[in-house]
């Protein structure tokens, strides 16, 4: 998965209104308007089809992909079965596993992502130190390189150093929740950082210099004016954290050792093998989760700024 | 003395608040990559560890074995971009000229929301449509069109496809945050002053969104030229790419230091268009 961070558009608050609506213009005559509502149209739909699939033949009564066999809940039945302590098939016992080693790797990572990009993105805002262009680089290069290349290098960093500590001190120390945490942290910083500097960016200072002004000293300030009205920001950059940890694949992949699987890595063992409608389930729940979540993340930073 | 300390510390606790996250990307990010550009040089040794004497022989190897896997990665993620950029410029203009607001936002959302559910979730859809059991060979099977089924999974086609779906919104967002910044009086000055319309899109708006049209495109090529698991699921062996040799030289036994020298060369691919974007000046 590749997610980067793009500019946010600045949705209603246009700098110019056109003296026209931009509608008006011949650049969109009757034909070109038709040609452009037909793209348009054609690509929302190549968008949304496949997901939409994908729902509805999670409700299939039938193991085929296409073809409709009635409406059923039996593969979600399949799937709470377990986690309800009902009569558990072993794959959804693995499932269950892999959920909770999810959670253990994804909970820790948002937690130590979160503390260092809002202690970075505050040092960044605030600090005047020369070199700060380059720590800004060097931030936004977790975010662009290929994940790929990252979790081959730390799992290859990891690898070796593992080696050494086993022919120095004959101890055998095996990559598991700590490398995955370690790695999700990695890319998990920057994401966090450009979020909470977004809501320090919107922010009054005045405010603070009150507090100053009022005789407050630096640390309660922070806690007592700064944090409170960051909170928001750091919220909504957790939330987009926890999600990427949750729903990453490649980085965990590369970085689990045996009996860490999380649920994007069990899904893609599963998904090796066959289509069935199980996966259409897991699949949906899935996506049900990180659209909750992302929902939540980008009303808090769309709130009302401070 | 010790007050002297103390505005200094003061002075510096900006920075002081920098370092943890800078220790961690230094330990766990910058550290890693430079022993990949280490590794990539050393021999392979027994279970394919890397040993000393150094070696040229794996970047020799990337670039004579693996040249059509590598040309087919650069063609691929080429075409990738080119295709979200013909699709995603009118989808991000179809956006800004809808009239209201609301409808505005609603647009938007519905394009950053795919993006924002599970890649692997995504991907394994197109499998369901594009198998051979799918929906497209169930659909032109029932419908007489064909009588057997068609291979669409495990070719490159699907490769493109997957890709193209996958990056499609990299290319909208910036896109339309440029046509957003945009002054549509603009066009109204081109019209009165005897431009039609393709001159007025060509010599006015496009220029004028350039700087969205660039990082949109180095926001597609950069994941694409990078992919793994796209075409790992949909691509078969017909669809191979370098991450899926990078993958291969890991599992089993494997050959780390061609794998790190591939991965060198793949960091080179991303660097190089990111350069020359930053060069141009996109960034501000």
């Amino acid at each position: 998965m590749a997610n980067t961070v793009v500019e946010r558009p600045t949705l209603g608050r246009e700098a110019v209104t056109p003296a026209r609506p931009p509608g008006y213009y011949p650049l969109y005559d009757a034909a070109g308007r038709a040609g452009f509502l037909v793209v348009s149209v054609a690509g929302y739909f190549f968008l949304w089809a496949p997901i939409l699939l994908l729902i509805v033949f999670s409700f299939n009564d039938g193991r085929s992909v296409n073809a409709w066999y009635g409406f059923t809940f039996r593969w979600y039945e399949s799937i709470f079965s377990s986690a309800a302590g009902g009569e558990a098939s072993f794959a959804s016992d693995l499932l269950l596993n892999s959920v909770m080693n999810s959670l253990l790797v994804s909970l820790p990572a948002t937690f130590i992502a979160t503390v260092l990009g809002t202690m970075i993105a505050l040092s960044l805002a605030r600090g005047k130190y020369p070199g700060r262009r380059y720590v800004d680089g060097l931030l936004l290069l977790p975010v662009i390189i290929p994940e790929i290349t990252q979790g081959i290098s730390l799992a290859m960093f990891f690898k070796l150093i593992f080696d050494y500590v086993d022919s120095a001190t004959g101890t055998r120390v095996y990559p598991g929740f700590g490398t995955i945490i370690i790695g999700h942290v990695v890319f998990n910083i920057s994401y966090v950082a450009v979020v909470v500097r977004a809501r320090l960016a919107d922010m009054n200072p005045r405010l603070e210099e009150a507090a100053y002004d009022l005789g407050a000293n630096g640390w309660r300030t922070f806690w007592r004016i700064t944090f409170p009205l960051l909170l928001p920001g750091i919220v909504a950059g957790a939330l987009l954290a926890f999600t990427l940890s949750l729903d990453d694949f490649v980085v965990t992949f590369f970085l689990a050792g045996v009996g860490n699987t999380t649920l994007p890595v069990f899904v893609y063992g599963l998904l090796k093998i066959t289509v069935t409608p199980d996966i259409n389930a897991i699949s949906t729940l899935m996506l049900l989760a990180s659209t909750v979540l992302i929902g939540i993340s980008l009303l808090l930073q769309g709130r009302n700024k401070a | 003395m010790a007050l002297w300390l103390r505005t200094q510390v003061h002075k510096r606790s900006e920075l002081l608040l920098a370092v943890p996250a800078l220790l961690w990307l230094a330990i766990f990010f910058v550290m890693p990559s430079l022993m990949v550009v280490v590794v990539s040089l050393m021999t392979r040794g027994a279970g394919g560890n890397p040993e000393l004497p150094l070696t040229l022989a794996h970047y020799e190897r990337t670039f004579s074995a693996f040249d059509s896997v590598l040309l087919r990665s650069i063609w691929i993620a080429f075409l990738t971009t080119i295709i979200c950029l013909l699709a995603g410029y009118p989808l991000a203009l179809f956006i800004r000229t809808r009239q209201s607001v609301a409808l505005r936002r609603f647009a938007l959302f519905m394009i950053i929301l795919p993006f924002w559910t599970n890649f692997l979730v995504r991907t394994y859809a197109w499998r369901m449509v594009l198998g051979r059991e799918g929906i497209i060979n169930g659909g032109l099977i029932s419908a007489g069109i064909i009588t057997e089924p068609i291979q669409l999974l495990n070719t490159e086609f699907a490769v493109l496809l997957g890709l193209v779906y996958g990056f499609l919104p990299f290319m909208v967002l910036p896109i339309y945050a440029s046509i957003e910044r945009f002054d549509f009086r603009y066009v109204e000055a081109a019209f009165d002053l005897g431009a039609n319309k393709w001159h007025t899109f060509w010599r006015v708006m496009l220029p004028m969104t350039l700087p969205g049209v660039l990082a949109g495109c180095v926001l597609v090529f950069i994941p694409a030229i990078g992919s793994f698991v796209t075409p790992d699921l949909l691509g078969g062996t017909q669809g191979l790419m370098i991450g899926n040799l990078i993958h291969r030289q890991f599992v089993g036994n494997g050959n780390l230091p061609l794998g790190a020298a591939l991965s060198v060369v793949m960091m080179a691919l991303v660097l190089v268009p990111l350069l020359i974007y930053v060069r141009a000046g996109g960034e501000r």
